[in-house]
C-alpha cells in the first residue's frame, strides 16, 4: 500500500445516490430523491475536508455512501486507490476497518442498554481484535485518550451529558485504529462551550493517529476550525470547493456568500454593521430539483440563463472550484481564462484552467483532480 | 426605567430526587420591560429553562419545589388560581419551544392548532379564529398561507414549523413572548431567518422578548439586555454593549471565547471551558463556577453576591476579582491569547 503523502487516500468520481419513491401494488418507482448527482472530489491522507451544506442538501448521504453504508446508483468511490464502490461484503471488511463515522446525535448513537466498555469494545470484537482482556484494556486506553475516566467503562450511556456521549462515540470510532474517519454534524448537537473541547479534541486526534476526516456540518463557522479545504454543496451538488480561508476570504458562489453571512458573530457592532444576506424560503425539493442552477430560485443574482443552463464546476485557480453564472469575487483576468477555457472540452478546461499550487503550505492547499 | 412588565424576585426551584434536591434555580431575578428583548444565556442544566417554565407554572411535578414571586401586571403570578393561570399562560405570557417537532400536535392541521389557541383566549366564532390563522402564517412568512394553514405539521419543514409555532404563540397579542432556544434545533440560515422574523415582529405585535439561548451569537443582534446563567444563578447582567465589549465575569469571557468566530483570523486552538457544568445536588463551595475557572484564588470558597459595578449601576456581576485584574484576564481568554 502506498501511503506517500501526495495519492489521495479518497477519491470520489462522479458519484450519484438517487433514492426510489415507490407506490402502489406493484411498488412502481414513482419518482427519485436526488441525493446525490455527480459529485466527485478527492482526499488526501492527513487532511481535513469540510462538507458543508443545509439539511436535505445531500451532505450525510455523500458521506455514508463513501463510507458504503449505503450503495452508490452510480460512480464510484476509491479508498487507497481501490474501488470500494462494487466490493462484496466480505471483501469489503478489511476496508470498514480503515474507515469509521461518528454520528451526529450522541443520544440515539449509542445503545441504551449496553455498557459503555462495550459500545466501545464491539467493533474491537467484530474485527476479532485480541481477547477479551486485552480488548478491556484497549478500551480503557480509548477512554483515556477522548479525555474519559478508564472507571467509566462499566456505566451506561444516560450517565454521561451530551459532550461525553460524543467522546465515547469518538472512542468507538478510534478503537480499529482507521485511517479515515467521517465525522457527520459531531457538534451541532452540543452547547457552544463543549463544542469547542469536542472541536480541540478531534484536531489533537488527528495530528496523534494521523487521520483524515471528513466533516460534515451546516455551520460554517465550525467548519473553518477544522477544515483544509471546504466543499459546499446544494442539493445533491457539489457547488463550491475551496481550501479554506480562500472560501471565507472570497467565496465565488452566492450560496456559499450566504452561508457565510448566517452564521452569527457575537459582536454586536460588527453583527449590525454586515450585510446579512437573508435566504429567502427553504431547500426546495431534491426529488424534482429546480432546472439549471439548482439554486436560482433563491439567489438574489439569478438570470434568465440560471434557470437554463446548469453551471460547470470550473476552477478558478489555486484549486479553487465552483459552479455559478455569476461568479463573486473573481477578477476579469481570471474571469477570462476561464470563459476561454469553457469553450473547451470540460476535461481540457480544467486542465488549462489550472496553475498548480505550489506554496504548499497545507496538505490543504492540494488541488482536485476532475 | 419604566414600569417594569414582568418582575422575578429571588426564584428558586428545586426538585427533590432519590439522590438528593436538585436546586435547579437558586435565587434568580430579574425585570422585563415593555417591549424589551432579554436575552438569557447558558449552557445546558444552567437552569433558563426551568426558570422560565416555572414563571409560567409549566411544571407539573410534585417533587418540585418553588420559591419566590413572579410579579405580572401588580399580581403574583405564583398565587394565581387554575382559571387565571390559564389566562395568562398562552394570553398575555406566550411561549415557543425549542423542538418544533415534537411541540406540535401531529394529529391536528396546523391552522386548526392556532385557532385553537385563539378560540381558547378570545370571544370569536370559529370561521373569524381560521382566518385570524391564516394571518398569522402570512405575518410570520409562510407562503401560500391560505392552503399550507390546512397542512398537518410534517408537511411542514423545521423552519417552517418554528413559524408556525411562533404565529400561534403571537395569536393572542401577547405581552411577553418567551421563546426557549428557538433556532438551536434548525440550520444556520434557517437560523438567520428565525432571528430576523422576531426581530420584525416585536415591532408588529409590541411584545416583549425572552430569548433562551447557548449561544452568545445569536442574542448579538436582537437582545436588548443580556442574562449569563451558570448552575441555577445569574453570573452576570447588564445591557448588551457591556456584556459583549466589557464582559465582567470569567464564564462569560469563556462563552465568548468558544465560539468560532468568523470575523477574526482563525486561531490554532479554540478556547474552551475546561469541564463540565457542576452537579446541582452537591454543587462546589463558594463560586459555583471555582473549579472551572482559570482565575480563581483563596477568596472564590466564599460565594460572591450578584453586585453592579461601580460606576456601571445596572451592569451586575459575580466575581471576586479586582477590575483591573479582570481586564487583563478576559483578553487572554476571549481574544486567544492573540494580539487583536
Amino acid at each position: 500500500m502506498s501511503t506517500n503523502g501526495d495519492a489521495p487516500l479518497v477519491e470520489v468520481e462522479s458519484l450519484v445516490k438517487y433514492f426510489p419513491i415507490k407506490s402502489g401494488l406493484l411498488s412502481r418507482e414513482v419518482g427519485r430523491v436526488h441525493a446525490v448527482d455527480d459529485v466527485t472530489f478527492s482526499v488526501r491522507e492527513g487532511e481535513t475536508l469540510g462538507l458543508v451544506g443545509e439539511s436535505g442538501c445531500g451532505k450525510s448521504t455523500l458521506g455514508r455512501t463513501v463510507l458504503r453504508l449505503l450503495d452508490p446508483t452510480s460512480g464510484d468511490v476509491k479508498f487507497r486507490g481501490r474501488s470500494i464502490a462494487k466490493l462484496r461484503r466480505r471483501e469489503l471488511r478489511p476496508v470498514r476497518r480503515e474507515m469509521q463515522m461518528v454520528f451526529q446525535d450522541p443520544y440515539a448513537s449509542l445503545n441504551p442498554r449496553k455498557r459503555v466498555g462495550s459500545i466501545i469494545a464491539a467493533p474491537l470484537q467484530i474485527h476479532g481484535v485480541g481477547d477479551k482482556k486485552e480488548r478491556r484494556k484497549q478500551v480503557q486506553d480509548l477512554l483515556q485518550t477522548v479525555g474519559l475516566s478508564p472507571e467509566h467503562y462499566n456505566r451506561f450511556p444516560h450517565e454521561f451529558s451530551g459532550g461525553q456521549r460524543q467522546r465515547i462515540g469518538v472512542a468507538r470510532a478510534l478503537a480499529l485504529r482507521p485511517k479515515l474517519i467521517v465525522a457527520d454534524e459531531p457538534v451541532s448537537a452540543l452547547d457552544v462551550s463543549i463544542q469547542s473541547q469536542m472541536l480541540n479534541l478531534l484536531d489533537d486526534l488527528q495530528e496523534e493517529f494521523n487521520l483524515t476526516y471528513i466533516f460534515i456540518a451546516h455551520d460554517l463557522g465550525v467548519v473553518r476550525h477544522v477544515s483544509d479545504r471546504i466543499a459546499v454543496m446544494y442539493l445533491g451538488k457539489l457547488v463550491e470547493l475551496s481550501p479554506a480561508e480562500e472560501l471565507y476570504e472570497r467565496p465565488i458562489m452566492p450560496y456559499t456568500e450566504a452561508l457565510l453571512s448566517a452564521v452569527p458573530i457575537p459582536d454586536p457592532d460588527l453583527s449590525d454593521q454586515r450585510e446579512r444576506i437573508v435566504l429567502e424560503g427553504d431547500v426546495p425539493s431534491p426529488i424534482n430539483p429546480p432546472s439549471g442552477c439548482r439554486f436560482h430560485p433563491r439567489c438574489r443574482y439569478m438570470t434568465d440563463i440560471c434557470a437554463q443552463v446548469e453551471p460547470p464546476l470550473v476552477d478558478y485557480g489555486n484549486g479553487h472550484l465552483a459552479a455559478c453564472h455569476h461568479p463573486l469575487n473573481v477578477d476579469k483576468e481570471t474571469l477570462d481564462r476561464v470563459k476561454v477555457s469553457k469553450l473547451h472540452t470540460p476535461a481540457a478546461a480544467d486542465e488549462s484552467a489550472k496553475p498548480r499550487d505550489t506554496s504548499g503550505e497545507s496538505p490543504g492547499s492540494g488541488h482536485l483532480e476532475v | 426605567m419604566a414600569e417594569p412588565l414582568l418582575e422575578v424576585k429571588n426564584l428558586k426551584v428545586s426538585f427533590r430526587t432519590e439522590d438528593g434536591v436538585v436546586k435547579a434555580v437558586d435565587g434568580v431575578s430579574f425585570t422585563l420591560s415593555p417591549r424589551e428583548v432579554l436575552g438569557i444565556v447558558g449552557e445546558s442544566g444552567s437552569g433558563k429553562s426551568v426558570t422560565m417554565m416555572s414563571v409560567l407554572r409549566l411544571i407539573n411535578d410534585p417533587n418540585m419545589q418553588v420559591e419566590g414571586e413572579v410579579i405580572y401586571k401588580g399580581r403574583d403570578v405564583m398565587k394565581l388560581d387554575k382559571d387565571q393561570m390559564q389566562e395568562v399562560r398562552g394570553g398575555d405570557i406566550a411561549m415557543i419551544f425549542q423542538d418544533p417537532m415534537t411541540s406540535m400536535n401531529p394529529v391536528y392541521r396546523i391552522g386548526d392548532q392556532i385557532a385553537e389557541a385563539i378560540l381558547t383566549h378570545q370571544d370569536v366564532d370559529k370561521r373569524t379564529a381560521h382566518k385570524r390563522a391564516v394571518d398569522l402564517l402570512k405575518q410570520v412568512g409562510i407562503p401560500q398561507a391560505e392552503t399550507r394553514v390546512d397542512d398537518f405539521p410534517h408537511q411542514f419543514s423545521g423552519g417552517m414549523r418554528q413559524r408556525a409555532m411562533i404565529a400561534m404563540a403571537l395569536a393572542n397579542n401577547p405581552d411577553i413572548l418567551i421563546a426557549d432556544e428557538p433556532t438551536t434545533a434548525l440550520d444556520v440560515t434557517i437560523q438567520a431567518q428565525i432571528i430576523e422574523l422576531l426581530d420584525k415582529l416585536k415591532d408588529d405585535f409590541g411584545s416583549a422578548i425572552i430569548l433562551i439561548t447557548h449561544d452568545l451569537g445569536v442574542v448579538a443582534d436582537i437582545a436588548d439586555r443580556i442574562a449569563v446563567m451558570y448552575a441555577g444563578r445569574i453570573v452576570e447582567f447588564g445591557a448588551k454593549r457591556d456584556l459583549f465589549y466589557d464582559p465582567q465575569h470569567p464564564y462569560t469571557w469563556g462563552l465568548l471565547g468558544s465560539i468560532p468566530r468568523l470575523d477574526r483570523p482563525k486561531t490554532a486552538r479554540l478556547h474552551s471551558i475546561e469541564g463540565m457544568p457542576p452537579s446541582l445536588i452537591s454543587p462546589p463551595q463558594g463560586c459555583k463556577f471555582r473549579p472551572r475557572c482559570p482565575h480563581a484564588f483563596e477568596k472564590c470558597m466564599e460565594e460572591p453576591e450578584l453586585v453592579s459595578r461601580v460606576d456601571k449601576r445596572d451592569h451586575l456581576d459575580r466575581c471576586w476579582l479586582e477590575p483591573a485584574t479582570k481586564r487583563v484576564a478576559r483578553y487572554q481568554t476571549i481574544e486567544g491569547g492573540q494580539a487583536a
